[in-house]
Protein backbone atom coordinates (compact mmCIF):
# COMPACT_ATOMS: atom_id res chain seq x y z
CA UNK A 1 0.00 0.00 0.00
CA UNK A 2 1.25 3.43 -0.91
CA UNK A 3 1.48 5.86 1.98
CA UNK A 4 -0.52 9.07 2.07
CA UNK A 5 0.27 12.46 3.50
CA UNK A 6 0.03 16.15 2.66
CA UNK A 7 2.53 18.98 2.25
CA UNK A 8 1.38 22.01 4.18
CA UNK A 9 1.45 25.15 2.08
CA UNK A 10 2.32 28.51 3.62
CA UNK A 11 1.64 31.99 2.23
CA UNK A 12 -0.61 30.38 -0.35
CA UNK A 13 2.38 29.28 -2.43
CA UNK A 14 2.20 25.52 -3.15
CA UNK A 15 5.24 25.66 -5.43
CA UNK A 16 7.33 26.69 -2.41
CA UNK A 17 6.10 23.72 -0.40
CA UNK A 18 6.98 21.32 -3.22
CA UNK A 19 10.39 22.97 -3.60
CA UNK A 20 10.95 22.48 0.12
CA UNK A 21 10.10 18.81 -0.15
CA UNK A 22 12.40 18.30 -3.15
CA UNK A 23 15.13 20.20 -1.34
CA UNK A 24 14.86 17.85 1.63
CA UNK A 25 15.30 14.86 -0.70
CA UNK A 26 18.67 16.32 -1.67
CA UNK A 27 19.64 17.44 1.84
CA UNK A 28 18.88 14.06 3.39
CA UNK A 29 20.71 12.40 0.52
CA UNK A 30 17.75 10.33 -0.58
CA UNK A 31 18.86 11.19 -4.10
CA UNK A 32 22.04 12.59 -5.58
CA UNK A 33 20.29 14.99 -7.94
CA UNK A 34 16.83 15.96 -9.12
CA UNK A 35 15.65 16.55 -12.66
CA UNK A 36 13.02 19.26 -12.42
CA UNK A 37 11.66 22.05 -14.64
CA UNK A 38 13.10 25.45 -13.86
CA UNK A 39 11.55 28.76 -14.77
CA UNK A 40 13.70 30.56 -17.33
CA UNK A 41 15.30 33.86 -16.21
CA UNK A 42 13.08 35.66 -18.71
CA UNK A 43 10.08 34.21 -16.87
CA UNK A 44 8.32 33.17 -20.04
CA UNK A 45 9.16 29.48 -20.14
CA UNK A 46 10.66 26.43 -18.48
CA UNK A 47 13.57 24.09 -19.05
CA UNK A 48 14.36 20.72 -17.52
CA UNK A 49 17.28 21.12 -15.12
CA UNK A 50 19.38 18.61 -13.22
CA UNK A 51 19.89 20.03 -9.75
CA UNK A 52 22.53 18.80 -7.33
CA UNK A 53 22.85 21.69 -4.87
CA UNK A 54 19.77 21.94 -2.62
CA UNK A 55 20.24 25.70 -2.48
CA UNK A 56 19.56 25.86 -6.21
CA UNK A 57 16.09 24.45 -5.72
CA UNK A 58 14.52 27.93 -5.52
CA UNK A 59 12.79 28.82 -8.74
CA UNK A 60 11.98 25.21 -9.62
CA UNK A 61 8.51 24.65 -10.94
CA UNK A 62 7.19 21.14 -10.39
CA UNK A 63 4.02 22.37 -12.04
CA UNK A 64 5.54 23.75 -15.22
CA UNK A 65 2.92 24.77 -17.73
CA UNK A 66 4.88 23.89 -20.86
CA UNK A 67 6.63 20.76 -22.06
CA UNK A 68 9.47 21.90 -24.34
CA UNK A 69 10.98 18.39 -24.44
CA UNK A 70 9.63 14.99 -23.51
CA UNK A 71 11.52 14.11 -20.35
CA UNK A 72 11.26 10.42 -21.19
CA UNK A 73 14.01 11.22 -23.68
CA UNK A 74 15.98 13.10 -21.06
CA UNK A 75 15.58 10.17 -18.67
CA UNK A 76 16.85 7.88 -21.41
CA UNK A 77 20.00 9.93 -21.93
CA UNK A 78 20.48 10.21 -18.20
CA UNK A 79 20.06 6.58 -17.25
CA UNK A 80 21.14 4.45 -20.16
CA UNK A 81 24.89 4.58 -19.60
CA UNK A 82 26.40 4.30 -16.14
CA UNK A 83 23.98 6.06 -13.87
CA UNK A 84 25.33 4.77 -10.58
CA UNK A 85 23.65 7.11 -8.15
CA UNK A 86 20.01 7.67 -7.40
CA UNK A 87 18.43 10.52 -9.35
CA UNK A 88 14.87 11.77 -8.95
CA UNK A 89 12.91 13.18 -11.87
CA UNK A 90 9.86 15.41 -11.58
CA UNK A 91 7.61 14.44 -14.46
CA UNK A 92 4.21 14.81 -16.05
CA UNK A 93 1.99 11.77 -16.44
CA UNK A 94 2.75 11.36 -20.15
CA UNK A 95 6.47 11.64 -19.50
CA UNK A 96 6.27 8.77 -17.03
CA UNK A 97 4.24 6.74 -19.51
CA UNK A 98 6.95 7.47 -22.08
CA UNK A 99 9.59 6.28 -19.63
CA UNK A 100 7.64 3.06 -19.06
CA UNK A 101 7.55 2.42 -22.81
CA UNK A 102 11.23 3.24 -23.26
CA UNK A 103 12.14 0.96 -20.35
CA UNK A 104 10.42 -1.90 -22.21
CA UNK A 105 12.61 -1.16 -25.23
CA UNK A 106 15.69 -1.06 -22.95
CA UNK A 107 16.19 2.65 -23.58
CA UNK A 108 15.67 3.69 -19.95
CA UNK A 109 17.13 1.99 -16.90
CA UNK A 110 14.81 2.43 -13.98
CA UNK A 111 17.23 1.06 -11.34
CA UNK A 112 18.54 4.42 -10.20
CA UNK A 113 15.64 6.60 -11.24
CA UNK A 114 13.12 7.78 -8.72
CA UNK A 115 10.01 8.97 -10.54
CA UNK A 116 8.11 11.89 -9.06
CA UNK A 117 4.81 12.42 -10.87
CA UNK A 118 2.68 15.52 -10.65
CA UNK A 119 -1.06 15.67 -11.41
CA UNK A 120 -1.28 17.34 -14.79
CA UNK A 121 -3.76 20.09 -15.66
CA UNK A 122 -2.35 20.18 -19.22
CA UNK A 123 0.36 22.27 -20.80
CA UNK A 124 0.53 25.21 -23.18
CA UNK A 125 2.51 25.52 -26.37
CA UNK A 126 5.86 27.08 -25.54
CA UNK A 127 5.13 30.05 -27.81
CA UNK A 128 1.66 30.58 -26.29
CA UNK A 129 3.00 30.56 -22.77
CA UNK A 130 5.69 33.04 -23.65
CA UNK A 131 3.07 35.32 -25.22
CA UNK A 132 0.85 35.08 -22.15
CA UNK A 133 3.69 36.16 -19.88
CA UNK A 134 4.66 38.98 -22.22
CA UNK A 135 1.07 40.17 -22.16
CA UNK A 136 1.48 40.65 -18.44
CA UNK A 137 0.10 37.40 -17.09
CA UNK A 138 2.64 36.60 -14.43
CA UNK A 139 3.75 32.97 -14.46
CA UNK A 140 3.18 32.32 -10.78
CA UNK A 141 -0.24 33.95 -10.83
CA UNK A 142 -1.20 31.90 -13.86
CA UNK A 143 -0.09 28.69 -12.18
CA UNK A 144 -1.97 29.77 -9.06
CA UNK A 145 -5.21 30.21 -10.99
CA UNK A 146 -4.84 26.82 -12.62
CA UNK A 147 -4.07 25.16 -9.29
CA UNK A 148 -7.16 26.74 -7.78
CA UNK A 149 -9.22 25.30 -10.63
CA UNK A 150 -7.71 21.87 -10.11
CA UNK A 151 -9.35 21.62 -6.72
CA UNK A 152 -12.70 21.38 -8.48
CA UNK A 153 -11.36 19.67 -11.58
CA UNK A 154 -11.84 22.77 -13.69
CA UNK A 155 -8.75 23.81 -15.55
CA UNK A 156 -9.42 26.89 -17.59
CA UNK A 157 -6.91 28.46 -19.92
CA UNK A 158 -6.66 32.27 -19.92
CA UNK A 159 -8.93 34.11 -22.32
CA UNK A 160 -7.77 33.70 -25.91
CA UNK A 161 -5.59 30.65 -25.20
CA UNK A 162 -6.06 26.91 -25.01
CA UNK A 163 -4.11 24.02 -23.61
CA UNK A 164 -2.23 21.96 -26.21
CA UNK A 165 -4.65 19.85 -28.26
CA UNK A 166 -3.03 16.63 -27.03
CA UNK A 167 -3.52 17.72 -23.41
CA UNK A 168 -7.16 18.60 -23.94
CA UNK A 169 -7.84 15.04 -25.01
CA UNK A 170 -5.47 13.30 -22.60
CA UNK A 171 -7.34 10.86 -20.39
CA UNK A 172 -4.30 10.11 -18.24
CA UNK A 173 -3.77 13.21 -16.06
CA UNK A 174 -2.81 11.10 -13.04
CA UNK A 175 0.76 9.75 -13.02
CA UNK A 176 1.86 6.41 -11.64
CA UNK A 177 5.07 7.15 -9.80
CA UNK A 178 7.25 6.37 -6.81
CA UNK A 179 6.27 9.73 -5.39
CA UNK A 180 2.99 11.23 -6.54
CA UNK A 181 2.27 14.90 -5.96
CA UNK A 182 -1.50 15.22 -5.98
CA UNK A 183 -3.22 18.45 -6.89
CA UNK A 184 -6.68 17.52 -8.15
CA UNK A 185 -9.16 17.83 -5.30
CA UNK A 186 -6.72 19.62 -2.98
CA UNK A 187 -7.02 23.21 -1.87
CA UNK A 188 -3.60 24.18 -3.16
CA UNK A 189 -3.32 27.41 -1.14
CA UNK A 190 -3.40 25.22 1.96
CA UNK A 191 -2.04 21.82 1.08
CA UNK A 192 -1.03 19.44 -1.69
CA UNK A 193 -1.29 15.67 -1.51
CA UNK A 194 1.60 13.28 -1.42
CA UNK A 195 1.46 9.57 -2.10
CA UNK A 196 4.64 7.59 -1.69
CA UNK A 197 5.44 4.00 -2.51
CA UNK A 198 5.63 2.00 0.72
CA UNK A 199 9.31 1.10 0.98
CA UNK A 200 10.45 4.56 -0.04
CA UNK A 201 7.88 6.04 2.33
CA UNK A 202 9.44 4.16 5.22
CA UNK A 203 12.89 5.40 4.25
CA UNK A 204 11.69 9.00 4.14
CA UNK A 205 9.96 8.61 7.49
CA UNK A 206 13.11 7.16 9.07
CA UNK A 207 15.19 10.01 7.72
CA UNK A 208 12.74 12.40 9.31
CA UNK A 209 11.63 13.95 6.03
CA UNK A 210 7.96 13.64 6.70
CA UNK A 211 5.38 11.71 8.60
CA UNK A 212 2.35 10.00 7.16
CA UNK A 213 -1.13 10.83 8.24
CA UNK A 214 -4.56 11.43 6.85
CA UNK A 215 -6.31 10.43 3.70
CA UNK A 216 -6.93 12.17 0.45
CA UNK A 217 -9.95 14.49 0.34
CA UNK A 218 -13.18 12.62 -0.28
CA UNK A 219 -13.88 14.74 -3.36
CA UNK A 220 -10.66 13.74 -5.15
CA UNK A 221 -11.99 10.64 -6.87
CA UNK A 222 -14.97 12.53 -8.16
CA UNK A 223 -12.83 15.44 -9.34
CA UNK A 224 -10.41 13.16 -11.18
CA UNK A 225 -13.32 11.23 -12.66
CA UNK A 226 -14.79 14.47 -13.94
CA UNK A 227 -11.53 15.56 -15.58
CA UNK A 228 -10.99 12.15 -17.20
CA UNK A 229 -14.59 12.03 -18.43
CA UNK A 230 -14.36 15.50 -19.96
CA UNK A 231 -11.12 14.74 -21.72
CA UNK A 232 -12.34 11.36 -22.95
CA UNK A 233 -15.38 13.08 -24.39
CA UNK A 234 -13.13 15.63 -26.08
CA UNK A 235 -10.90 12.84 -27.38
CA UNK A 236 -13.80 10.97 -28.93
CA UNK A 237 -15.10 14.14 -30.55
CA UNK A 238 -11.66 14.91 -32.00
CA UNK A 239 -11.31 11.35 -33.31
CA UNK A 240 -14.72 11.51 -34.90
CA UNK A 241 -14.03 14.82 -36.56
CA UNK A 242 -10.64 13.62 -37.80
CA UNK A 243 -12.04 10.37 -39.17
CA UNK A 244 -14.59 12.45 -41.00
CA UNK A 245 -11.81 14.41 -42.71
CA UNK A 246 -9.38 11.56 -43.35
CA UNK A 247 -11.56 9.02 -45.11
CA UNK A 248 -9.02 7.52 -47.47
CA UNK A 249 -5.40 7.90 -48.53
CA UNK A 250 -6.18 10.75 -50.91
CA UNK A 251 -7.98 12.77 -48.26
CA UNK A 252 -5.13 12.05 -45.85
CA UNK A 253 -2.64 13.39 -48.39
CA UNK A 254 -4.83 16.42 -48.96
CA UNK A 255 -4.98 17.14 -45.22
CA UNK A 256 -1.23 16.58 -44.89
CA UNK A 257 -0.33 18.37 -48.12
CA UNK A 258 1.67 20.99 -46.23
CA UNK A 259 3.97 18.38 -44.67
CA UNK A 260 7.50 19.48 -45.57
CA UNK A 261 9.18 16.19 -44.62
CA UNK A 262 11.29 17.87 -41.94
CA UNK A 263 10.98 14.80 -39.67
CA UNK A 264 10.51 17.07 -36.66
CA UNK A 265 7.64 14.88 -35.43
CA UNK A 266 10.01 11.94 -35.40
CA UNK A 267 12.75 13.87 -33.62
CA UNK A 268 10.35 15.11 -30.95
CA UNK A 269 8.74 11.70 -30.44
CA UNK A 270 9.91 9.97 -27.27
CA UNK A 271 9.11 6.53 -28.66
CA UNK A 272 11.13 6.99 -31.89
CA UNK A 273 14.44 6.07 -30.29
CA UNK A 274 16.29 4.43 -33.22
CA UNK A 275 19.80 5.82 -33.50
CA UNK A 276 19.59 5.66 -37.25
CA UNK A 277 16.08 5.99 -38.61
CA UNK A 278 15.44 4.28 -41.92
CA UNK A 279 14.07 7.55 -43.28
CA UNK A 280 17.48 9.15 -42.78
CA UNK A 281 19.28 6.39 -44.67
CA UNK A 282 20.17 5.85 -48.30
CA UNK A 283 16.91 3.89 -48.75
CA UNK A 284 15.22 7.22 -49.32
CA UNK A 285 17.91 8.76 -51.48
CA UNK A 286 16.44 7.98 -54.87
CA UNK A 287 18.28 8.19 -58.16
CA UNK A 288 17.30 10.87 -60.63
CA UNK A 289 15.95 8.21 -63.00
CA UNK A 290 13.64 6.95 -60.31
CA UNK A 291 11.98 10.34 -59.89
CA UNK A 292 11.55 10.55 -63.65
CA UNK A 293 9.94 7.10 -63.79
CA UNK A 294 7.45 8.11 -61.10
CA UNK A 295 6.70 11.35 -62.87
CA UNK A 296 6.30 9.43 -66.11
CA UNK A 297 3.85 6.95 -64.64
CA UNK A 298 1.74 9.48 -62.76
CA UNK A 299 2.11 12.40 -65.12
CA UNK A 300 3.82 14.37 -62.36
CA UNK A 301 4.79 13.96 -58.75
CA UNK A 302 4.95 16.16 -55.74
CA UNK A 303 8.44 17.00 -54.50
CA UNK A 304 9.85 16.18 -52.03
CA UNK A 305 8.41 12.67 -52.18
CA UNK A 306 7.63 9.98 -49.60
CA UNK A 307 5.02 11.72 -47.44
CA UNK A 308 2.68 8.75 -47.27
CA UNK A 309 5.30 6.14 -46.55
CA UNK A 310 6.95 8.33 -43.91
CA UNK A 311 3.84 8.78 -41.81
CA UNK A 312 2.43 5.29 -42.32
CA UNK A 313 5.65 3.45 -41.63
CA UNK A 314 6.57 5.60 -38.66
CA UNK A 315 3.12 4.69 -37.44
CA UNK A 316 3.59 0.99 -38.08
CA UNK A 317 6.85 1.06 -36.15
CA UNK A 318 5.73 2.91 -33.04
CA UNK A 319 1.98 3.49 -32.93
CA UNK A 320 1.39 0.57 -30.55
CA UNK A 321 3.49 2.47 -28.02
CA UNK A 322 2.21 6.00 -28.80
CA UNK A 323 1.40 7.58 -25.45
CA UNK A 324 -0.24 10.64 -26.98
CA UNK A 325 2.02 13.31 -25.47
CA UNK A 326 1.46 15.38 -28.60
CA UNK A 327 5.00 16.70 -28.90
CA UNK A 328 4.87 15.75 -32.59
CA UNK A 329 2.06 18.31 -32.96
CA UNK A 330 4.01 20.95 -31.12
CA UNK A 331 7.11 20.26 -33.23
CA UNK A 332 5.31 20.49 -36.57
CA UNK A 333 6.16 23.72 -38.39
CA UNK A 334 3.09 23.25 -40.59
CA UNK A 335 0.80 22.78 -37.58
CA UNK A 336 -0.46 19.42 -38.86
CA UNK A 337 -2.54 17.26 -36.52
CA UNK A 338 0.10 14.52 -36.30
CA UNK A 339 -0.83 13.57 -32.74
CA UNK A 340 -4.50 13.28 -33.61
CA UNK A 341 -3.61 11.03 -36.53
CA UNK A 342 -1.38 8.81 -34.41
CA UNK A 343 -3.78 8.69 -31.49
CA UNK A 344 -6.87 7.95 -33.55
CA UNK A 345 -5.16 5.17 -35.49
CA UNK A 346 -3.25 4.05 -32.42
CA UNK A 347 -6.43 3.61 -30.42
CA UNK A 348 -7.61 0.88 -32.79
CA UNK A 349 -4.24 -0.83 -33.17
CA UNK A 350 -3.59 -0.84 -29.43
CA UNK A 351 -7.03 -2.33 -28.88
CA UNK A 352 -6.18 -5.17 -31.28
CA UNK A 353 -3.59 -6.31 -28.77
CA UNK A 354 -5.44 -5.13 -25.68
CA UNK A 355 -2.44 -2.95 -24.96
CA UNK A 356 -2.27 0.37 -23.15
CA UNK A 357 1.12 2.03 -23.61
CA UNK A 358 2.65 3.20 -20.35
CA UNK A 359 0.29 1.12 -18.22
CA UNK A 360 2.74 -1.34 -16.73
CA UNK A 361 6.47 -1.74 -17.16
CA UNK A 362 6.12 -5.53 -16.95
CA UNK A 363 3.99 -5.76 -20.08
CA UNK A 364 5.67 -6.59 -23.38
CA UNK A 365 4.99 -4.24 -26.31
CA UNK A 366 2.96 -5.87 -29.10
CA UNK A 367 5.76 -5.50 -31.65
CA UNK A 368 8.16 -7.43 -29.42
CA UNK A 369 6.05 -10.50 -28.82
CA UNK A 370 3.37 -12.75 -30.30
CA UNK A 371 0.90 -15.44 -29.41
CA UNK A 372 0.87 -18.70 -31.28
CA UNK A 373 -2.87 -18.81 -31.24
CA UNK A 374 -3.90 -15.46 -32.72
CA UNK A 375 -4.55 -13.68 -36.00
CA UNK A 376 -5.55 -16.79 -37.93
CA UNK A 377 -4.56 -16.05 -41.52
CA UNK A 378 -6.54 -19.01 -42.85
CA UNK A 379 -9.80 -17.46 -41.68
CA UNK A 380 -8.81 -14.15 -43.23
CA UNK A 381 -8.63 -12.32 -39.91
CA UNK A 382 -5.64 -10.39 -41.20
CA UNK B 1 -7.38 -2.33 -74.53
CA UNK B 2 -5.51 -5.40 -73.34
CA UNK B 3 -6.60 -7.12 -70.17
CA UNK B 4 -5.19 -5.82 -66.90
CA UNK B 5 -2.29 -7.98 -65.77
CA UNK B 6 -1.64 -7.52 -62.06
CA UNK B 7 1.89 -7.32 -60.78
CA UNK B 8 2.64 -9.06 -57.49
CA UNK B 9 5.75 -8.52 -55.40
CA UNK B 10 6.43 -11.63 -53.33
CA UNK B 11 8.64 -11.81 -50.26
CA UNK B 12 9.47 -15.49 -49.80
CA UNK B 13 11.33 -17.10 -46.96
CA UNK B 14 14.35 -19.15 -47.89
CA UNK B 15 13.51 -22.30 -45.97
CA UNK B 16 9.89 -22.89 -46.89
CA UNK B 17 8.06 -20.81 -49.46
CA UNK B 18 11.02 -20.05 -51.73
CA UNK B 19 11.85 -23.75 -51.79
CA UNK B 20 8.15 -24.45 -52.33
CA UNK B 21 8.21 -22.10 -55.32
CA UNK B 22 11.25 -23.97 -56.59
CA UNK B 23 9.34 -27.22 -56.28
CA UNK B 24 6.44 -25.71 -58.21
CA UNK B 25 8.91 -25.10 -61.04
CA UNK B 26 10.64 -28.45 -61.00
CA UNK B 27 7.29 -30.27 -60.92
CA UNK B 28 6.08 -28.12 -63.84
CA UNK B 29 3.15 -26.52 -62.03
CA UNK B 30 1.56 -23.80 -64.14
CA UNK B 31 0.81 -20.37 -62.69
CA UNK B 32 0.51 -16.84 -64.09
CA UNK B 33 3.75 -14.90 -64.67
CA UNK B 34 2.45 -12.10 -62.48
CA UNK B 35 4.86 -12.55 -59.64
CA UNK B 36 8.24 -10.91 -58.89
CA UNK B 37 10.01 -12.84 -56.19
CA UNK B 38 12.27 -11.32 -53.55
CA UNK B 39 14.20 -13.99 -51.71
CA UNK B 40 14.61 -13.43 -47.97
CA UNK B 41 15.97 -15.62 -45.24
CA UNK B 42 12.80 -15.38 -43.16
CA UNK B 43 9.32 -13.86 -43.37
CA UNK B 44 10.26 -12.23 -40.06
CA UNK B 45 12.68 -10.07 -42.06
CA UNK B 46 9.81 -8.38 -43.90
CA UNK B 47 9.39 -4.93 -42.42
CA UNK B 48 6.15 -3.10 -43.20
CA UNK B 49 8.23 -0.55 -45.08
CA UNK B 50 8.96 -3.03 -47.90
CA UNK B 51 5.32 -3.95 -48.25
CA UNK B 52 4.09 -0.39 -48.35
CA UNK B 53 6.89 0.74 -50.64
CA UNK B 54 6.02 -2.01 -53.11
CA UNK B 55 2.37 -0.94 -53.09
CA UNK B 56 3.14 2.76 -53.48
CA UNK B 57 5.76 2.14 -56.14
CA UNK B 58 3.61 0.11 -58.48
CA UNK B 59 2.73 -3.36 -57.22
CA UNK B 60 -0.91 -4.38 -57.37
CA UNK B 61 -0.47 -6.91 -54.62
CA UNK B 62 2.11 -8.18 -52.16
CA UNK B 63 2.52 -11.81 -51.18
CA UNK B 64 4.46 -12.76 -48.07
CA UNK B 65 5.30 -16.45 -47.89
CA UNK B 66 6.57 -18.06 -44.71
CA UNK B 67 6.85 -21.39 -42.95
CA UNK B 68 3.83 -22.88 -41.22
CA UNK B 69 3.46 -21.89 -37.54
CA UNK B 70 5.91 -23.89 -35.50
CA UNK B 71 8.15 -24.61 -38.50
CA UNK B 72 10.13 -21.37 -38.67
CA UNK B 73 13.82 -22.07 -39.13
CA UNK B 74 14.46 -19.20 -36.72
CA UNK B 75 11.76 -20.40 -34.31
CA UNK B 76 9.41 -17.40 -34.32
CA UNK B 77 10.05 -15.20 -37.37
CA UNK B 78 6.74 -16.07 -39.02
CA UNK B 79 4.72 -15.17 -35.92
CA UNK B 80 6.44 -11.79 -35.83
CA UNK B 81 5.76 -11.25 -39.53
CA UNK B 82 2.09 -11.98 -38.85
CA UNK B 83 1.86 -9.35 -36.09
CA UNK B 84 3.71 -6.80 -38.19
CA UNK B 85 1.38 -7.33 -41.10
CA UNK B 86 -1.68 -7.19 -38.83
CA UNK B 87 -0.47 -3.79 -37.59
CA UNK B 88 0.16 -2.49 -41.13
CA UNK B 89 -3.21 -3.71 -42.35
CA UNK B 90 -4.89 -2.22 -39.30
CA UNK B 91 -3.27 1.13 -40.06
CA UNK B 92 -4.25 0.99 -43.74
CA UNK B 93 -7.82 0.12 -42.76
CA UNK B 94 -7.95 3.04 -40.37
CA UNK B 95 -6.70 5.27 -43.15
CA UNK B 96 -9.57 4.13 -45.31
CA UNK B 97 -7.56 1.80 -47.54
CA UNK B 98 -9.60 -1.33 -47.08
CA UNK B 99 -8.66 -3.21 -50.23
CA UNK B 100 -7.09 -6.54 -49.42
CA UNK B 101 -3.94 -6.43 -51.53
CA UNK B 102 -1.48 -8.00 -49.11
CA UNK B 103 -1.58 -11.73 -48.56
CA UNK B 104 0.33 -13.66 -45.92
CA UNK B 105 0.46 -17.36 -46.64
CA UNK B 106 2.17 -20.30 -44.97
CA UNK B 107 3.62 -22.51 -47.73
CA UNK B 108 6.11 -25.23 -46.87
CA UNK B 109 8.98 -26.53 -49.01
CA UNK B 110 6.89 -29.53 -50.02
CA UNK B 111 3.83 -27.54 -51.12
CA UNK B 112 4.71 -26.65 -54.71
CA UNK B 113 1.12 -27.12 -55.78
CA UNK B 114 -0.14 -24.82 -53.01
CA UNK B 115 2.33 -22.15 -54.13
CA UNK B 116 1.10 -22.33 -57.74
CA UNK B 117 -2.53 -22.30 -56.60
CA UNK B 118 -1.91 -19.33 -54.29
CA UNK B 119 -0.35 -17.26 -57.07
CA UNK B 120 -3.13 -18.23 -59.48
CA UNK B 121 -5.88 -17.32 -57.03
CA UNK B 122 -4.21 -14.09 -55.95
CA UNK B 123 -3.74 -13.04 -59.59
CA UNK B 124 -7.40 -13.71 -60.34
CA UNK B 125 -8.53 -11.83 -57.23
CA UNK B 126 -6.37 -8.84 -58.14
CA UNK B 127 -7.70 -8.88 -61.70
CA UNK B 128 -11.19 -8.52 -60.29
CA UNK B 129 -10.02 -5.73 -57.98
CA UNK B 130 -8.31 -3.82 -60.77
CA UNK B 131 -5.11 -1.77 -60.62
CA UNK B 132 -3.88 -0.63 -57.22
CA UNK B 133 -5.05 2.98 -56.75
CA UNK B 134 -2.19 3.68 -54.34
CA UNK B 135 0.39 3.69 -57.12
CA UNK B 136 -1.33 6.58 -58.86
CA UNK B 137 -1.32 8.99 -55.90
CA UNK B 138 0.76 11.83 -57.34
CA UNK B 139 1.56 13.30 -53.95
CA UNK B 140 2.31 10.08 -52.08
Amino acid sequence: MAKQTVLKVSEGRPEKAIQGFLKSLLEKEVVEAILVPKGLPSGDGFAQTLIHDPEKMDGMCALSLTMPVQSAKVASHLSIKNLNKKVAAVLKACEIRGIVELAKFLQVKLDNLLLIGVDCPGTFEVSDYSKMVQEGKEGEKLAGEILTGMERGETVAPQGYTFRPACRMCEYPIPKADIHIKLFGYKAEEEVGLEIEEKLGKELEEKGLLSFSGNEPSSRNEVVGKVVAERTKKRDAVFQEFRGIVKDLQSFLDRFSTCIRCHNCMVACPICYCKECVFKTAVFEHEGDQFLRWADRKGGIRMPTDTLIFHLIRMSHMVTSCIGCGLCDSACPSRLPVATLFRSVGEKIQKMFNYVPGRDVNEVPPVATFKEDELKIESGSI
Amino acid sequence: MSEFEPRIVAFLCHWCTYTGADLAGTTRQQYPPSIRVIHLMCSGAVDSIYVLKALIDGADGVLIGGCHPGDCHYQTGNYKARRRLAILKGILNQMGFTEDRVLLKWISASEGKLFADTVTKMTNDLKKMGPNPMKQLWNA
